[in-house]
């Protein structure tokens, strides 16, 4: 094994990859950007549609309540909502967004009150539309209000205080570390993040390297010179690798960033929210994570290096791999489903296994015995696709299919 | 000094079953010869030298290029040899002395001699003008002269070229046909193969007609022509190929 040849191949497939646009834009332009451009961009988005809809005055229908003019009254003198006239075909105007709510007074609503029944009041709405729901919290909040007078009403009446139907209050309170609520919420979604990310990053120099050689005809060239098969392979893997672990480091760091930017931002909202914010990722943890990954990053190099190896130009290349990435990106959404939880069989699936323990690790809890398990298991993965890299280098029939 | 004994390779295909590409060739080139491979497209030319250049891995006989064994020895031969082909393009996103320098250090050349390598060759074919340039942005005159840096630049005793000229222009072509020759002042061991008859008849020293993958037909143009006849050199191999062979030593069963 001469490392010096392999150092040669892999500091000319470095010079040559940064000098190409597509690469530069795939590793670095494309990982620092998009974190910040998805975060910034997906909350501007929502912060717009909500506050339009919080700024809209829902037009919502009162069906009945003839007989209850005080209660007709209230709502007609509504702000919150505009009341328009009934119509029987309600449903079909709520469905088609003409208007948002619709509320059904029973008849005698008021009189059954002061018999002491307990009428239904039914709110229609579209259920999971953003407006359609505003407007329901809206009529059902001035609701909830009447009722709570009328209950004051009573006590009063009766000469008991309002807390006399209050016995006690019940209240939640968080005692997880910031770390584990924020891994909780996150931690799923985070090692997701980089295993794409190694993969994306490692998709266009491993095509490019192999099939893209072929189809410029510099695959000939190389093979005439005396370096050894094993060597150019291992020195097109490092470049890939190289590639595949800068886009997920260069991504991590611009996540990174944008978190403590929106912090920044947002240090004055809500108890809830900031909760959230001031969660920290321990440095410890981000380490912890990226060894772990490493070894797929190894994996998702070598494989696709020798994948694309097979195809005889640029695009045949794409078309084996971008039924791939599905296939690869499979076992890490699996891991972002709520209940799934590691066990010593799933510490045996490649990539679901490692989404896996990363997000026990973003919380900063070590399972020691998994974490040996995972990456051992992931690297005999890796070691398998570098081998089948440098077997698919030296088969000639791969090397000049026609 | 290049010598085939008994080369054979055969490919596998899905539709056609076994094809005999190269089929028990056996020649020998000596240094300070040009050996013209001459045939027909698919005829086994381009097979027979990536086979002598350890491209390709032999399924019968062996050859012995520049003293190595081209099974056992491969990359010893590869050391020992410059490959030239219009299929062996340049990395376009390096500059000509980078493409030079990459086949250097692959060589394994010293950093000093590298040096002085290419200052040499940059010299005597005028390279200096486009040295800092990338070769994707190169006239194709400009790229042969950095391909043919790039097979000289370890200074190896033996050149394979493979349809060198195929598809380039007038000028660019006399390059390539000029730098065959100083080859052969450079007591080289040149093999080249072609379907252009001219350029057989202005180069090479001994000329093997290869047909389905046998080697039919050698010996010097001097000798062709007395057997045949003086006929003109396309005539001859038309007579070879179609198997209108005279008797005589140098045809080949």
């Amino acid at each position: 094994m001469s490392l010096r040849n392999i150092g040669i191949v892999y500091r000319k497939e470095l010079t040559d990859s940064l000098r190409d646009r597509r690469t530069l834009v795939s590793m670095i332009v494309v990982p620092i950007l998009l974190m910040p451009l998805l975060t910034i961009g997906m909350g501007v988005l929502t912060a717009k549609i909500i506050g339009e809809a919080m700024k809209e005055v829902p037009l919502v229908m009162v069906l009945g309540g003839e007989d209850s003019p005080g209660l007709m009254e209230k709502l007609g003198n509504l702000r919150t909502v505009q009341v328009v006239p009934a119509r029987p075909n309600y449903a079909d105007l709520i469905s088609d967004k003409r208007i948002r709510a619709a509320v059904e007074i029973p008849r005698g609503f008021e009189a059954a009150q002061e018999r002491g029944e307990t009428p239904i009041v039914e709110i229609d709405i579209y259920e999971g539309e953003l407006r359609s729901t505003l407007a329901a919290h809206r009529l059902e909040r001035f609701f909830r209000g009447m009722r709570d007078t009328k209950v004051r009403e009573r006590l009063m009446a009766r000469g008991l205080p309002p807390n006399f139907i209050r016995p006690f209050e019940i209240t939640e309170k968080n005692v997880a570390s910031p770390e584990k609520v924020f891994g909780n919420t996150f931690g799923a979604i985070f090692p997701y993040l980089i295993i794409l990310l190694c993969l994306t990053g490692a998709m266009y120099p491993a095509i490019d390297l192999t099939a893209g050689e072929k189809e410029r005809g510099t695959m000939e060239t190389i093979l005439c010179s005396p370096v050894s098969r094993t060597h150019l392979v291992l020195g097109k893997f490092l470049m890939v690798l190289t590639a595949s672990l800068a886009t997920a480091a260069l991504a991590t760091s611009s996540m990174a960033l944008t978190l403590f930017g929106a912090r920044t931002m947002l240090s004055g909202a809500g108890p809830s929210q900031s909760a959230m914010l001031q969660a920290k990722v321990q440095p410890a943890s981000i380490l912890a994570i990226f060894l772990m990954v490493l070894p797929i990053a190894v994996l998702l190099s070598a494989g696709l290096l020798a994948i694309a190896l097979v195809a005889k130009s640029y695009k045949e290349a794409q078309s084996y791999i971008s039924p791939l990435i599905l296939v690869i990106i499979l076992p890490a959404v699996t891991a972002v489903l709520p209940g799934v939880e590691l066990n010593p069989g799933r510490a045996l699936i490649p990539i679901l296994n490692t989404s896996l323990i990363c997000k026990e690790l973003i919380t900063g809890t070590y399972h020691w015995k998994y974490m040996a398990l995972i990456f051992a298991s992931s690297c005999a993965y890796a070691a398998a696709a570098i081998y089948l890299a440098v077997k698919m280098f030296q088969r000639e029939n791969v090397l000049f299919r026609t | 000094m290049i010598e085939a004994r008994q080369l054979s390779k055969q490919f596998h295909d899905k539709k056609r079953g076994p094809i005999r590409a190269v089929d028990g060739v056996s020649f020998r080139c000596h240094p300070g010869q040009i050996y013209g491979l001459l045939g027909a497209n698919g005829a086994g030319k381009t097979t027979t030298l990536r086979l002598l250049a350890t491209i390709l891995e032999p399924t019968d006989g062996t050859a012995v290029v520049a003293g190595y064994d081209v099974i056992t020895q491969a990359e010893k031969v590869r050391a020992n040899v410059g490959f030239l082909s219009t299929a062996t393009a340049l990395y376009g996103r390096l500059t000509a002395q980078e493409m030079v320098e990459y086949f250097g250090r692959l060589h394994g050349l010293e950093e000093a001699l590298l040096r002085r390598r290419i200052d040499e060759i940059f010299e005597r074919l005028e390279m200096n003008e486009f040295r800092d340039r990338r070769c994707d942005k190169l006239s194709t005159g400009m790229k042969q002269k950095v391909s043919i840096a790039r097979t000289l630049v370890h200074d190896p005793p033996v050149m394979i070229f493979d349809e060198p000229t195929l598809g380039l222009d007038v000028m660019a072509a006399r390059t390539i046909i000029g730098f065959i020759r100083a080859c052969r002042e450079d007591s080289k061991t040149v093999i080249f193969s072609t379907h252009v008859m001219s350029e057989v008849e202005k180069l090479c020293d001994t000329i093997g007609i290869i047909h389905d993958g046998r080697l039919l037909a050698e010996g010097t143009l001097v000798e062709f022509r007395a057997r045949y006849g003086n006929l003109d050199l396309e005539e001859i191999f038309v007579r070879v190929v179609e198997g209108r062979v005279p008797e005589g030593i140098a045809s080949r069963p």
